[in-house]
């Protein structure tokens, strides 16, 4: 028996009929699992390899001695551990997701059968490239969906994921500028930004100056006149923005910072809130990048793989990181080195030529789409938060009135008075079964609540959602606090102590006792 | 469209009760001059069947390394993943999730990256790693930039020996970044002499091991010399099953290891998604980049996990953060995590033996071919030969032939005539006799 499963004792379980409580520490389908480390036993192997036949080996001395400390798993114990590890998770697959920001989509099984066909899943990077026309072939197809979707002349395929392409799009801006003999080095952020675009403009080298929303959740358009300048390479703006409003006065931003002889990058993670209805190079924007993940819906996998293609304006273009893909005399040709058209590339990001399993997992869901389809889907995803917006605006308080796009933005103004706050809120919605929408973000209206609930919802899902919702707030106002302080009580774990474990952090099992004993000085 | 729910009467019914004419009235706030009014210049909705026959196409236009004998590695490996390894990431809850940020509810993939981080820092004999990051080579980058924040200095010294991916990633976050960077010149199969090079400005060395030629090298004596001077050393390893027979850089005493963890649970993929692994010392988790897992206890004393330590990171510190990478290689994390708990004490030790035998036989049959020499003394399961003629045009003779023989360097280094004649050969547990003799007849051929 697992110790740290704290089964409760025979005399408290009967004393406590209907509690829960199990002399396993289980709650029905809801299984205590232990770590992979706590079921080793030595020796144990869930795959079988040949003892290879004896040899001289040629390490040269430079051997592990030691034991590495891995436990030892049969095939079934693995198997029953980690389908008792997924259990616990909530997923899109086992219900609605409304996480704002984050795209939440259906994700579509024909994605991750194509990814996984041998010509494509198993190919070396560094094969002979006259052995992969077809890599070349799909990488060169994506490309050309990705330019006409957005409009943008080219696109830099290789990062890793949004944080990723945002660093390689700054990369280019800073090239560009200092190939004119003009550096500059302030980068204007409004505050609505996601967290990782100021991260990024500091990590390219750059001083972050933060621009106000004014009162419709929108840039301030005199603000950010009044703070470009000579010294501004870029301003990063998010559109539609993560209030889920498009910046209206777009076309004119663009005008002021292209005046001002600074680019305008966009973040594109909500690009799936107007694909198919407005091409971004339409709107003035000199380099954005695409989060595959979000708008063509390759999984999030808990965190990952995402991918980040970055689309370049012709100005921003010849600085765009290696491996380029071009069309050459003798049909594609990977150009993996500074030379020839390629000579002004910032270099490379990453090892190899990107996320290419990611790649046909978009490629796939576009083609499935089609041009009809992909603009049918901004339409659901926007219709779907518009209705998400009326059913709930009497209840919830809605900082910006008016129609949203893609996701619509809630503060806690509602609460107000209720013993009641955001986190509370979300947490009630867990044990209703739902995941929560976006917590305390964008952090510009007060206690926010984004919801954002994609077009793969249908209409009776969101209508569930919205009662469940509206009941909710309704019991806010009757006070009854505690009910939410205390949720969610119905999931594998209640509420987690996040300041304990950053005060004390054991990120690692040990083996007994030095973990007993780290926990117990907790 | 089969992944569309709303039906046109939904959507009638859905446009009355907000109050508009039409979907257009939604967009409305889309300047005029921008609305696209038609589709865009691409093909309609298609079926399964069309996708699948398109892709399908381009798929088999590829050689696939297990349609060949196939010798290539260069810091992607080609292992026998297990069934179950694939079968558990598609399970939908671990697929269609989202970072953790609502932990009771994502407890699967916590529990799984705090097993994940063990793991990592068990194989590379540090204290503590991270939840993954995008690759190796950024994993590399992010090393670097960690040691200038650990030790307030801001110049970085890569070995020769190091994947040119890697050293050029280096390079270019270097540039934007703001540091300085010195790397040695590739020196395939020698013992590069650093200790000269530290002084009391450098944040780190990197080197690699095995490095890029597939030497093994001991770093214990550069690490003595890097912490004489208040350095960090910085190991790269691009073959993390390599570990299973190796000394681990945590005992050569590394102060960061940052490695590729493909070759654990997953595919080739022409190169991504991969997995990058990041491991320190305790002391230094808080100038760590990335998530990072921790245990601790729920409201009602039940063990239980979290992110933790986010005051490093983007989403709360911004433009202050450690690092701004934010999504990283989760599903590729849990794949590794599964792979590894199979295979498990005796499998990984024994998967390390069976990759050095292949390579071992290998070397010996390639030796056989007039002309042909090792560079290499020691090796894992990767060595570099120096044919008698430019290794590129052999390595597309081969490959005519139907075997992938390996790795030109000319392909990465394009403009070091002195390592034109270099091949950089690899073999796994996938490799089979014929394979083998495959290649060495193939080559005589070629070569003659």
């Amino acid at each position: 028996m697992n110790d740290w499963s704290r089964a409760l004792s025979v005399d408290r379980a009967e004393a406590q009929p209907g509690s829960g409580a199990t002399f396993s520490g289980n709650r029905g389908l809801q299984i205590e699992e232990k770590l992979i480390f706590d079921e080793d036993g030595p020796g144990r192997c869930g795959v079988d390899l040949p003892e290879p036949p004896p040899f001289k080996a040629r390490l040269g001395g430079i051997e592990r001695h030691g034991p590495i400390g891995l436990p030892g798993l049969s095939e079934p114990q693995v198997i029953r551990h980690f389908t008792r590890l997924s259990q616990k998770n909530y997923a899109i697959d086992s219900g609605l997701y409304p996480l704002g920001s984050c795209t939440m989509k259906h994700n579509p099984r024909l994605s991750e059968k194509l990814a996984r066909l041998p010509g494509l899943a198993d190919i070396h990077p560094l094969q002979p490239l006259s052995t992969v026309p077809g890599a070349l072939e799909l990488i060169d197809k994506l490309a050309h969906w990705l330019k006409i979707l957005t409009g943008m002349p080219a696109v830099a395929l290789s990062p890793g994921a949004g944080a990723h392409g945002e660093l390689c799009g700054m990369m280019t801006i800073r090239t560009a500028l200092e190939a004119r003999g003009d550096p500059r080095r302030r980068v204007l952020v409004p505050e609505s930004a996601h967290g990782t675009n100021p991260a990024t403009a500091a990590a390219c080298g750059y001083a972050v100056d933060s621009i106000p929303a004014n009162a419709r959740g929108r840039v301030d358009g005199k603000a950010l006149e009044a703070k470009l300048g000579p010294d501004v390479a870029a301003l990063m703006l998010t559109n539609p923005n993560t209030c889920g409003l498009f910046e209206d006065e777009i076309v004119e931003i663009a005008a002021a910072v292209h005046r001002a002889g600074a680019f305008f990058y966009c973040d594109g993670a909500n690009f799936n809130a107007i694909v198919g209805r407005v091409r971004p190079a339409d709107l003035g924007i000199d380099c954005m990048h695409l989060n595959l993940h979000k708008t063509f819906s390759t999984p999030h996998g808990g965190g990952g793989p995402g991918s980040g293609p970055v689309m370049l304006a012709a100005g921003l273009a010849p600085y765009a990181p290696l491996p380029w893909l071009v069309h050459g005399a003798n049909g594609l040709e990977l150009v993996e080195h500074r030379a020839g058209p390629a000579e002004a590339a910032i270099g490379r990001l990453k090892g190899f030529h990107g996320q290419i399993g990611m790649f046909v997992r978009a490629l796939a869901y576009m083609m499935s789409h089609g041009a009809d389809g992909l603009r049918q889907v901004a339409e659901d995803a926007v219709l779907n938060a518009n209705y998400l917006r009326v059913l709930l605006e009497g209840e919830l308080s809605l900082p910006f009135p008016g129609p949203c796009m893609h996701e619509v933005l809630f503060d806690d103004r509602f609460l107000q008075d209720t013993g009641v706050t955001t986190l509370d809120f979300a947490k009630a919605l867990i044990d209703e079964g739902y995941h929560p929408m976006t917590m305390y973000f964008p952090l510009i209206v007060h206690g926010a609540m984004l919801i954002e609930p994609t077009e793969t919802e249908s209409k009776a899902t969101l209508d569930e959602f919205a009662a469940v919702v509206k009941s909710l707030a309704d019991a806010a106002h009757a006070g009854d606090p505690a009910r939410f302080r205390a949720a969610p009580m119905l999931v594998p774990r209640r509420r987690l102590d996040e300041t304990a474990a950053a005060r004390k952090p054991v990120l690692r099992w040990r083996p007994e006792p030095a973990n007993r004993e780290a926990a117990e000085a907790d | 469209m089969r992944y569309l729910p709303l039906t046109e009467a939904d959507r009638g019914a859905m446009l009355k009760a907000i109050g508009v004419a039409s979907i257009d009235a939604l967009f409305a706030e889309v300047p005029a001059e921008a609305r696209l009014d038609g589709l865009l210049d691409l093909p309609r909705v298609a079926g399964e069947i069309e996708v699948e026959r398109a892709i399908g196409h381009m798929a088999s236009r590829n050689l696939a390394a297990g349609a060949a004998p196939f010798f290539v590695g260069g810091g992607a490996y080609r292992h026998h993943v297990p069934a179950a390894v694939d079968h558990l990431i598609q399970r939908g809850e671990f697929l269609t999730s989202y970072t953790p940020y609502q932990p009771e509810i994502s407890q699967g993939t916590l529990q799984y990256l705090f097993e994940f981080q063990t793991q990592v820092a068990l194989l590379t004999g540090m204290e503590v790693a991270n939840a993954s990051m995008y690759d190796g080579a950024t994993a590399c980058a992010e090393a670097v930039m960690m040691a200038n924040r650990v030790t307030g200095r801001k110049k970085a010294m890569l070995s020769g020996g190091l994947h040119p991916h890697y050293r050029e990633v280096c390079a270019t976050y270097a540039r934007f970044v703001g540091f300085e960077l010195t790397a040695q010149d590739p020196a395939p199969g020698a013992d590069e002499d650093l200790v000269p090079l530290i002084d009391g400005e450098t944040s780190c060395v990197v080197v690699q091991n095995p490095d890029f030629w597939g030497e093994l090298h001991d770093w214990s004596a550069l690490a003595e010399a890097c912490h004489d001077q208040g350095a960090l050393l910085v190991v790269a390893v691009t073959e993390i099953v390599s570990l299973g027979a190796v000394k681990p850089p945590g005992e050569m005493g590394a102060d960061i290891v940052a490695a590729e963890g493909q070759s654990i649970g997953n595919a080739l993929n022409f190169g991504g998604p991969y997995l990058g692994l990041f491991a320190s010392r305790d002391r230094f988790i808080r100038q760590m980049p990335g998530r990072l897992v921790g245990q601790t206890v729920d409201a009602e004393g039940r063990r239980g996990w979290v992110l933790t330590l986010s005051t490093r990171e983007q989403h709360i510190r911004r433009e202050r953060a450690t690092s701004n990478i934010c999504t990283n290689s989760g599903l590729c994390a849990l794949a590794f995590t599964i792979h590894l708990a199979l295979l498990g004490e005796a499998g990984l030790v024994r998967l390390a033996r069976l990759n050095h035998t292949a390579a071992v036989r290998l070397a010996e049959r390639l030796e056989l071919v007039p002309g042909v020499r090792l560079v290499n003394r020691r090796f894992f399961n990767e060595f570099t030969v120096r044919l008698p003629a430019p290794a590129a045009p052999v390595v597309e003779a081969l490959a005519k032939k139907r075997v992938l023989a390996g790795i030109p360097a000319s392909r990465l280094y394009p403009h070091r005539p002195e390592l034109a004649d270099l091949l950089l050969v690899a073999a796994t547990e996938t490799v089979t006799g014929d394979d083998i003799d495959r290649f060495e007849e193939g080559l005589r051929e070629v070569l003659s």
